[in-house]
């Protein structure tokens, strides 16, 4: 079984962003990247069914700057066997990404297409499912846990209200959620040893695929502030304020 | 202009505030009423959307999970999470987890969206035309095989008016419940969490608030235990008044409280519950 991992370059989750003064966007100069956490948590999944003997080969795909070769060799890193770098610069969407992701596949085709469910710059949380819809293919987003057998996944679900379980036809899309797996630390050798593994470079025009943004972006802003308020001395004092001063309690 | 609302669940109502600021008339289709796997739903709002200029449903689980489908069938960029209508084409919405807001503006012609309910009031949805899905054909890709309901008889988080969340200090399930149930039973309140909290099995997944959970923003949000990361930020910093209880004065979720009160939950949480 050949599995096809997406992964992102993405704002540190542990870095605050700030917004540019002219508005135009956010600060991304001298800003520490790392990929995508909940394709960290994808890559991983690839790589334990490759561990339990389920599948045999894992392609990572980035499509991003030049710099996104540093993601890809991550996932190189963790255990996957070779990566495509779709070389894009400027803004690109998740229409247009599934658009590329959808090519790739056409010409890889593999038997499960593994995302994150929500990529935490643009927080859209769209492109597997688009993904899925140009394929023609099931789709099960938010994964708790992933089971291989028959051709099928059994997929858990984490949605609102608990937990739902479904069954799909492979080849499918599945989004990751966080509680899948813990992502392993790459090790020392395995790092070196991912600088040798094959990087294919190529562009979107060669898959005939249009990244033009459908969507302007007219601003960028902080959201307002919040002050912090006052530190209560004791319970008394809270409820007593939260009554009379917030008026939030009877 | 004519705007398909996707109806589904307590925050339809939100949803819909920010379907009639697009100006025209809605009609809501009920998810409840659909077939409720992602391929032949996806195919069903398909062939209802050439009627529609837009396609409006509040950001629950069942529309995350559809309307990007929906939207790639019909060659568009899906606008998620939208807190503000500037108008029929342009959209504010958060990203960064909430830290930069960015002003869109749609150039596909016809405009599919999520909303970001605790952004909007909710506005009464007696009036709407409800429409009959039409027939549709499941095409097969996935089966449904179980579903298991977190059972609760607290208020449903996303539109309750008090919430207490738990963080990780807990420490375990039975304090976690122990202390807080109470507390949020007092206040009839909902009971919400940390990621951490979740992770470690004190509640369940469709507790968790944050930038990749659940937003809230309740009246009351009461923090236990929760230090205040920015994915956690993200989904409760627009509640109207913020409670922090934590034994760290230097905690972050002090920085957003309006009332903060340093000790130790094992504690305070006891004595709050009983002085209400
Ligand atoms: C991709 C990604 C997505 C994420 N999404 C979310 C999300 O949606 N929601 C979310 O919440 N997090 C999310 N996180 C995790 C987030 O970064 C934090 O790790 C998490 O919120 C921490 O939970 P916590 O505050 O309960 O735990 P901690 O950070 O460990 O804080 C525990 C707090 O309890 C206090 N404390 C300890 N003992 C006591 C006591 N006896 N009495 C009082 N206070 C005490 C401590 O001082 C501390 O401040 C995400 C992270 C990533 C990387």
């Amino acid at each position: 079984m050949k599995i096809l991992v997406a992964v992102k370059r993405v704002v540190d989750a542990n870095f605050r962003v700030r917004v540019k003064s002219d508005g135009s966007g956010v600060e991304l100069d001298n800003v520490k990247m790392s990929m995508n956490p909940f394709d960290e948590i994808a890559v991983e999944e690839a790589v334990r069914l490759k561990e339990k003997g389920i599948a045999t080969e894992i392609v990572a795909v980035s499509i991003g700057p030049a710099k996104a070769e540093d993601t890809l060799r991550q996932a190189l890193a963790m255990g996957a066997d070779r990566a495509i770098l779709v070389v894009h610069d400027g803004r690109a969407e998740p229409l247009g990404i599934a658009k590329t992701l959808a090519a790739i596949a056409r010409a890889e085709a593999p038997d499960l297409l593994l995302l994150g469910k929500q990529a935490i710059d643009d927080d859209s949380n769209q492109t597997g499912q688009m993904l899925a819809a140009l394929l023609g293919r099931g789709q099960a987003t938010f994964a708790s846990k992933i089971e291989i057998a028959n051709g099928n996944a059994t997929v858990a679900r984490e949605v609102d209200g608990g937990q739902q379980t479904l069954e799909l036809t492979l080849p499918a899309v599945v989004t990751v959620d966080l509680r899948l797996n813990t992502p392993r630390f790459a090790s020392l050798p395995n790092i070196i040893k991912a600088r040798a593994k094959p990087l294919t470079k190529t562009t979107p025009a060669e898959f005939g695929v249009d990244l033009a943004p459908r969507l302007t972006v007219l601003k960028v802003e902080e959201p307002p502030v919040r002050q912090a308020g006052v530190i209560v001395g004791s319970v008394t004092e809270l409820v007593d304020k939260l009554r009379n001063q917030a008026r939030v309690l009877p | 202009m004519t705007t398909l609302l996707l109806a589904d669940g307590e925050t339809t109502a939100h949803a819909l505030t920010a379907a009639l600021k697009l100006g025209g008339e809605v009609h809501m289709l009920r998810l409840a009423d659909c077939p409720p796997l992602a391929e032949p739903l996806a195919d069903l709002i398909v062939a209802l959307a050439p009627a529609y200029d837009a396609i409006v449903a509040p950001a629950t689980s069942t529309a995350k999970n559809v309307l990007p489908r929906v939207a790639a069938l019909l060659d568009v960029m899906q606008v998620s999470e939208v807190i503000e209508v500037v108008s029929p084409d342009i959209f504010r919405r958060p990203t960064y987890a909430g830290n930069a807001i960015e002003t869109v503006q749609s150039g596909d012609g016809r405009k599919v969206i999520t909303v970001r309910a605790s952004a909007f009031a909710a506005t009464q949805l007696d009036g709407i035309a409800v429409i009959a899905p039409p027939p549709s054909a499941d095409p097969g890709l996935s089966r449904f095989v179980s579903e298991a309901a977190e059972k609760s008889d607290r208020p449903e988080l996303g539109s309750a008016k008090i919430v207490v969340s738990g963080g990780r200090a807990f420490g375990s399930k039975e304090q976690f419940d122990a202390l807080l149930v109470p507390l949020a039973a007092k206040l009839n309140a909902a009971i919400g969490a940390s990621r951490a909290a979740v992770d470690a099995g004190y509640a369940a997944n469709d507790l968790q608030v944050g930038q990749t959970g659940k937003i809230v923003a309740p009246d009351l949000y009461i923090a236990v235990g929760i230090s205040g990361a920015i994915q956690h930020l993200a989904g409760m910093k627009e509640s109207k008044v913020i409670v922090a209880i934590n034994s760290d004065p230097s905690a972050p979720i002090f920085g957003v409280a309006d009332f903060g009160l340093v000790g130790d939950l094992f504690t305070i949480v006891p004595e709050l519950t009983e002085k209400l």
